[in-house]
């Protein structure tokens, strides 16, 4: 090896300044370029028509109003009824909230038995489970009206409920079962020889060492089935839309003026759960990281 | 009584790729027996077989004189001591110790009783409330000891339960085992790599190779009559000696480079083959006139090679066409590339068949 004590560095330190503000610049402009839809949305949602239709686009509002949200909550008019999201969004949670809990769980067992009960044909298996992550949306709807019709639940929300649970499985699996490989084989000799069987291992020993992934599988799913469209759009029916569906009935009813601060409002409604999972959740995430970082 | 622990003609495969053929082993109430090898031999399979952890292929497991081959293992009154120690990460030291209990349905104060005892025993008791995360390797160690313990089995089985603690703690735990076992009086199947911990703590070794036993005997009985050169290679350090030899006229010829061969009488009139291996043990190699008798015959040797080791010196030289190693004390006066006078005593030599490996006499 060669002397390292006669190294001079030749980057002065006015260069590291240099690139490092400029790093800081390039990020700044990234994130301002992100960040103005969401700045244009907001603020458009607060104006009134009059203002909209005379100001300038990223003008910030000169007085501020929230009757715009107040409408596309509860009045704004999608098709030929006029109570707003509101209905729409009770939907979507009565949608998703079953539909992440189920598929979440499903996932963990599926996981747990293929990474940890290994048995024949455990990876064939998987790999079906697998390809099924990448079987565009399109391709199955056809097929999944016919089921859906067939079990009588066409244009009802336990029907779309088994179509996100049923699409969900792939991903679900995928997270858990690559992390249960992660955990040591020991550990579920050592709960074996302690006595413990198939069930009470997974409870008392694997499902308090998932909460990383538990939190990933949530986020996912979450963010998957409440954004959902195609599915929505397809499997329901008048009573049983989700918010998206709705938001888009809203924004494309063209009777009378064209309401761009109901419709920003309506949006950004339509979008809030996700962001509150990613910001109460993320925490969570981040906890459960260094929780679950104990090694046996 | 009956044997803690018979296996008849155990057989473990893999579709085609046979894991173990063949296995027979019987231990009495309290015994300690270790399975040794190196890697891949099949010892940690052994064991997974014998705690119901693997399905076996063939022949039949009985633990305390009752069938136990198709049992489950929390059927089989054993506990088990892993390598990476497997405990559970999100319950607390106590608690890992008192889950087997708590899954049987052992009720509380018996649970409480038994976990203060155990934690007593292995010194743990400030430890109860932590997690295996917060723990050095050596108190983890005793933790998954501990849940062993409080379980009372009929048969403990250790699956390379120091391998990771560094040099220092590792002699230490060992020390602890044997005492353990000293004060319980209980049965145990430990298995490990380390000739070291298999001389030092088993009552009772079983040497393993590519799935087949090779020798089964007490350690001193491995160690002064191995079964094959396998077994001399692999138990003992520095090894044992293997040098190639020829017998003429009821002597041991060794050849050497440039010089004389070294002839040595046979002990005992021996009837051998022409062509043998013979093996010596480096402590049986010693300075002239350190040991007297028929047996010790004076030589001198060129050195090649000297380590210092502290108590001994091993002393290489070349003999045979192999290196040969003498133990010598730390006093010796040899020197690198200078003729060194030595004796060797055959009392306890081994001799091998050269090409199947097998003992001779």
């Amino acid at each position: 090896m060669s002397d390292l004590s006669g190294y001079t560095p030749e980057r002065t330190d006015w260069g590291r300044f240099a690139l490092r503000w400029g790093l800081f610049v390039i990020l700044g402009l990234f994130a301002l370029w992100y960040l103005a839809p969401l700045f244009v949305m907001l603020t458009t949602s607060v104006k009134t028509l009059e203002e909209i239709r005379t100001g300038s686009l990223i003008a910030l509002p000169r007085e501020i109003t929230f009757e715009p949200w107040a409408k596309a909550w509860s009045q704004a008019c999608s098709g030929i009824t006029c109570e707003g999201l509101r209905p729409y969004f009770f939907n979507s949670i009565l949608l998703a909230v079953p539909s992440v809990a189920i598929s979440t769980v499903i996932g963990a067992l599926n996981g747990y038995v293929i990474a940890q009960w290994r048995f024949r044909g455990a990876d064939t298996i998987f790999a079906l489970l697998l390809f099924g992550c990448f079987i565009p949306f399109q391709v199955v709807l056809l097929p999944m009206a016919k089921m859906l019709g067939l079990l009588g639940l066409a244009g009802t929300i336990p029907g779309l409920m088994l179509v996100h649970v049923v699409y969900g499985i792939g991903f679900t699996t995928l997270f858990f079962r690559n992390f249960y490989v992660t955990i040591p084989a020991d550990l579920l000799k050592a709960a074996k020889v302690d006595g413990a069987g198939f069930l009470r291992i997974f409870v008392s020993i694997f499902l308090p060492l998932s909460v990383p992934i538990v939190v990933v599988s949530i986020i996912w799913q979450f963010t998957q089935i409440w954004n959902d469209f195609l599915f929505g759009v397809s499997f329901s029916s008048a009573g049983s839309q989700p918010v998206t569906v709705a938001l888009n009935n809203i924004v494309n009813s063209t009777t009378g003026v064209k309401e761009y601060n109901v419709d920003m409002a309506a949006a950004i409604i339509a979008a809030l759960p996700t962001l509150l999972v990613y910001v109460v959740a993320g925490k969570y995430f981040i906890r459960g990281l260094t929780a679950g970082s104990v090694k046996g | 009584m009956a044997p803690v622990l018979t296996i008849r003609n155990l057989r473990k495969a893999y579709g085609e790729t046979v894991i173990l053929h063949d296995v027979n082993i019987e231990i009495e109430e309290g015994d300690f027996l270790v399975l040794v090898g190196p890697s891949g031999c099949g010892k940690s399979t052994l064991l997974n077989c014998i705690a119901g952890l693997e399905p076996i292929t063939g022949g039949s497991v009985a633990i305390g004189g009752r069938e136990m081959t198709k049992a489950p293992p929390k059927d089989r009154d054993i506990a088990m001591v892993f390598q990476s120690y497997a405990l559970y990460p999100t319950m607390t030291v106590a608690k890992n110790i008192t889950f087997g209990m708590k899954v049987r349905g052992v009720d509380s104060a018996t649970q409480k009783r038994k976990l203060e005892e155990v934690a007593r025993q292995l010194q743990i008791s400030q430890l109860l409330d932590r997690k295996p995360g917060q723990l050095s390797g050596g108190q983890r160690q005793r933790v998954a000891m501990g849940r062993a313990l409080v379980r009372e089995p009929k048969l403990f089985l250790f699956d390379e339960p120091l391998s990771n603690l560094d040099a220092k703690l590792r002699v230490e735990m060992r020390t602890e085992i044997k005492r353990l076992h000293q004060d319980l009086g209980a049965s145990m199947v430990y298995v490990t790599h380390d000739q070291i911990e298999a001389m030092t703590l088993a009552t009772k070794i079983v040497v393993m190779k590519g799935g087949v036993i090779q020798q089964i005997g007490a350690p001193s009985e491995i160690y002064n009559r191995p079964a094959n050169m396998f077994v001399a290679d692999f138990m003992g350090s520095p090894a044992m000696n293997l040098i190639p030899a020829t017998v003429e006229n009821g002597q041991v010829a060794i050849a050497r480079e440039g010089d004389e061969p070294i002839l040595i009488d046979l002990p005992g009139g021996a009837s051998l083959p022409r062509d043998v291996v013979l093996g010596l043990r480096p402590e049986d190699i010693v300075e002239p006139g350190a040991r007297s008798g028929a047996h010790v015959v004076p030589a001198r040797c060129k050195v090649e090679v000297v380590e210092p080791a502290g108590a001994d010196t091993y002393v290489v030289s070349r003999l045979g066409g192999a290196a040969v190693t003498a133990r010598l004390s730390a006093e010796t006066q040899a020197r690198a590339g200078q003729p060194l006078d030595v004796a060797f005593d055959l009392g306890k030599a081994s001799f091998f068949e050269p090409q199947t490996g097998a003992r001779l006499n």
